[in-house]
């Protein structure tokens, strides 16, 4: 028997509650004291085609799935043609009786078929064959002799426990019979088995997108604006979700020009305010990225890759934005880039990009991907520490407008939005005080804010050096690269965002293999003093940059700004995200050539 | 209780860089008489403009003013106007921003009616690029872009704006800064878009729609009593009038409709700049529990 350590993959059309089961297979999974990592692959489809949501279970925490799975909930025949290769020996395949299935040549895998009556048992006891997912979770829960009771908390939240409770009572008589039949006839053959902790600590189920939204929300986060865009689209949900209970402005603008633009003059007028957005919509904010940094607005952006070119690949996950994010625009303007690699991550960094933009004056870009924004993990609910962001929002040179008594203070002799000061950040006052009005413009501009109409070169000049000078102060603050593992290594993963998960794994097993590798994650990206970031890198023996990407982007930004060249890359660029064992075998094989 | 505000307040340090003749004196002119009429001062203002002649405008007058991109004021400035609700919110941009680059962000404010007062200096021809066409030359316009002509129909602003729902729709003429002060005066005052197209000569560049070719045309409608702006019907008819006669003043105005921010529950309370951040630790902490 292995108890608590599997892998689970549902499969299906899209339609058939293949990821809304497989969420809430998961977070049962979560609430009986287990950790889980969920993963979703779908089609750009609202109807049909193969979708599937794999579940990781273990009792520690995880950060990444598996490309082998233990059992499969099959809603279609297509799943088990799909993924009956991924099942190991002595691993399952549930599906409905009904469905024309080669039980021979799932068994010649060493597979063990378990036909059920899914179908029947939803439509005599729910009233309706779409509670057919229902059966199979509950079947899944049956063969793992997990106690239901976890599941049935979650059919009853899912349905409510006063308007919809007959339908949950429903699911709830479905999933009891379809349990209790495939544990009598199966269980004893299935070696993997699900025990529950009631000890272990509460946690939550969160992807990064809500992480990203519970960390802006924390950091005081008043205007959200942005167009839907996978894998962008759950982060603005999120905002207009919470928009009433937190008195948030959220608007979904015309496109992402607007978006960024809205942002920009919420910015202006003293808010806390973000935009969302993927690849496609980045491209368009690019001129209006441009003006923040010229009028050295604060602004947040997520972007949220997704394999390019063009629309590329919109369901699937890659990182092949991080240059991009770190160029685009037109001329030199300071911004920031950083990328969290986990929830965790994500709640903490998006709250610091806040501070980051305010402090500095500048657009930040807060980088995530498709693999990041939608996998779910569980996490201890004391992880997320609300009071580390709450009692540390830094907003730098701001007084708000109805600060009479600070502003009268500050402008003694006179308001100039551009002052040039020794760290090139000057007095941010948002307009609607009659002793600081003024005017500011993308265009070059004097101290004062109006335009400079003769272009004058030495304005130029300073004007260039006070916005650019503020990134070597920010670089002061900016996170160097975290290593983990052993500090002395003869092999050195480098990764950033959502690499972390699939990275960190990679070297515990590695090290397992007896190779001694460590990691170093740069979740910052840019500003960074690269003399530190240097001697960090100059003490690895061999380093690889391990990116979903196909360039290998931070392994190019490293050597342009050190010089220092990885020993190899791992890459990935099928739109598929990382796993630990995609990251060993490579790494294996480029040992062999180091 | 209007606070009294002369032009003299209004005075920029700042000397426009306008050609002499420019219809943009007329419309600065106009403006600056608007914010007197209704007693707005320089803090409780704000204009956002686009890129051209007739966007150096915030630079101009001495009030608060972004000058933004090239078609770009009108998102910027709903930004700016959901976090900051009682400042008064003046776009001035020209026919190149909004009737061409910016089309889209235009069409889309209209059918919020965020209470943005519009200001269009509408020349009909792109002046800071020295003389290509623009989006409302009239078709046969000769410019650099168009050496025999330009084969396009003119974007009609007034017809688009009664189609996408605008609530305020009028249009102005340079040559007249006292009546465009009155039009901007009650486009401010409405409660809603307003959009304020305004015929602005340029005395380089378009040599056919002259002040004398429009002096020769418009036509107040205010001064037909059986006018009723309220008639939508109506406004579209005016609004294809074109040729001999045109029309100005006020073609359209619905004062029945609530207007964004008040929509948005948020802002019932006090301006979003105005609230304090961070939340409360329990909100938060509730927060967490949507996800066990």
């Amino acid at each position: 028997m292995i108890k608590n350590s599997v892998n689970i993959k549902l499969g299906g059309e899209a339609g058939q509650g293949v990821e809304s089961s497989g969420m809430g297979f998961a977070r049962a999974i979560a609430r009986a004291g287990l950790h889980i990592f969920g993963v979703q692959d779908y089609m750009s489809r609202i109807r049909g085609g193969h979708n599937w949501y794999q579940v990781r279970v273990s009792e520690r925490p995880i950060f990444a799935h598996e490309p082998k799975i233990q059992l499969l909930l099959a809603f279609d025949e297509r799943t088990i043609q799909e993924h009956l290769h991924e099942l190991v020996e002595g691993g399952a395949v549930i599906y409905d009786e009904g469905l024309k299935v080669d039980e021979d040549e799932i068994k010649a895998h060493g597979v063990i078929p378990m036909p059920l009556p899914l179908q029947r048992l939803a439509e005599e006891l729910g009233g309706s064959k779409l509670m057919l997912n229902t059966a199979a979770v509950a079947a899944a829960a049956g063969i793992m002799e997990f106690d239901l009771s976890y599941p049935e908390s979650v059919i009853r939240d899912n349905f409510g426990r006063r308007k919809g409770s007959e339908i949950a009572e429903r699911n709830i008589r479905v999933a009891n019979a379809a349990y209790e039949e495939a544990r009598r006839r199966y269980a004893h053959l299935f070696e993997w088995k699900l025990e529950a902790n009631p000890n272990a600590p509460k946690r939550m189920v969160i992807n990064g997108n809500q992480a990203l939204g519970l960390g802006a929300i924390a950091a005081g986060c008043k205007f959200c604006s942005g167009y839907p865009m996978t894998p962008a689209s759950s982060l603005l949900e999120f905002m207009f979700a919470q928009a009433r209970r937190f008195n948030l402005v959220v608007r979904q603008a015309e496109d992402e020009i607007s978006a960024l633009l809205h942002a920009i003059g919420a910015a202006h007028a003293g808010v806390r305010a973000m935009t969302c957005t993927s690849g496609g919509g980045f491209s368009l904010m690019a001129e209006s990225l441009s003006l923040a940094g010229s009028t050295e607005t604060p602004v947040v952006i997520v972007l949220a890759q997704r394999p390019g070119p063009a629309t590329g690949m919109p369901t699937r996950t890659e990182q092949g934005e991080l240059l991009f994010s770190l160029f685009a625009g037109h001329g030199e303007f300071p911004r920031a880039v950083i990328a969290p690699g986990s929830v965790e991550q994500c709640v903490y960094e998006m709250a610091r990009a806040f501070n980051i933009a305010e402090k500095y004056q500048m657009p930040v870009i807060v980088l995530t991907d498709g693999f990041l924004a939608n996998s779910l993990r569980s996490v201890d609910m004391d992880a997320i520490d609300f009071r580390k962001i709450t009692e540390n929002i830094e907003r730098g040179k701001l007084i708000l407008p109805h600060e009479q008594e600070k502003i009268e203070q500050a402008v003694l002799n006179g308001y100039r939005r551009f002052e040039f000061t020794e760290d090139g950040i000057s007095l941010r006052i948002p307009p609607g005080h009659p002793k600081a009005v003024y005017s500011v413009a993308g265009e070059e501009h004097i101290p004062e804010g109006f335009i400079d109409w003769e272009e004058r070169a030495d304005n130029r000049v300073r004007m260039m050096q006070k916005r650019m000078k503020k990134l070597d102060l920010a670089a002061r603050e900016m996170k160097l690269p975290l290593l983990y593992g052993p500090e002395d290594a003869e092999l050195t993963l480098v990764c950033w965002g959502s690499s972390l998960g699939p990275a960190l794994e990679a070297m515990e097993r590695l090290n397992g293999n007896g190779i001694r590798a460590n990691l170093l994650q740069f979740i910052d990206i840019h500003p960074l003093d690269w003399d530190a970031v240097e001697d960090i890198l100059s003490n690895s023996r061999n380093w690889v940059s391990v990116e979903s990407n196909y360039s290998g982007q931070l392994a190019r930004w490293i050597r342009m700004n050190t010089g220092l060249k990885p020993a190899a890359k791992v890459v990935r660029y099928d739109g598929r995200p990382l796993n630990p064992v995609y990251i060993v075998e490579r790494v294996q094989e480029v040992l062999a050539k180091i | 209780m209007v606070a009294q505000v002369t032009m003299k307040d209004l005075q920029s340090p700042v000397e426009p860089t306008w050609c002499p003749g420019c219809g943009d004196y007329g419309i600065l002119n106009a403006v600056k008489r608007a914010l007197v009429q209704l007693g707005i001062q320089p803090h409780q203002v704000i204009f956002f403009s686009g890129i051209g002649c007739g966007s150096k405008l915030p630079d101009y007058i001495r009030a608060n003013g972004f000058n933004s991109l090239h078609g770009r004021p009108v998102p910027l400035a709903q930004g700016f106007k959901l976090a900051h609700h009682d400042m008064v919110v003046i776009v001035v941009d020209g026919d190149g921003d909004n009737y061409g680059i910016g089309g889209n962000h235009w069409l889309h404010a209209m059918r919020r009616n965020i209470n943005i007062t519009h200001i269009v200096q509408n020349n009909m021809v792109y002046g800071l690029t020295k003389g290509q066409y623009a989006p409302t030359s009239m078709k046969g316009f000769v410019s650099s872009t168009s050496p025999e002509g330009t084969i396009e129909w003119p974007v009609n602003p007034i017809a688009i704006a009664l189609a996408a729902g605008a609530t305020f729709v009028a249009r102005g003429f340079a040559g007249d800064p006292k009546y465009l002060a009155d039009l901007i005066v009650k486009g401010i005052q409405h409660k809603g878009y307003a959009l304020i197209d305004v015929f602005q000569p340029c005395v380089i560049f378009n040599r056919i729609n002259t002040y004398d070719w429009f002096r020769e045309r418009i036509y107040k409608l205010d001064e037909d009593p059986n006018y009723d702006p309220h008639d939508k019907r109506m406004a579209w008819e005016k609004a294809h009038e074109w040729g001999d006669r045109i029309p100005i003043g006020i073609f359209y105005i619905d004062e029945e409709q609530p207007t964004l921010e008040e929509q948005i529950p948020a802002l019932a309370e006090k301006p979003l700049y105005q609230q304090e951040i961070p939340p409360k630790l329990e909100d938060l902490e509730n927060l967490k529990l949507m996800f066990l």
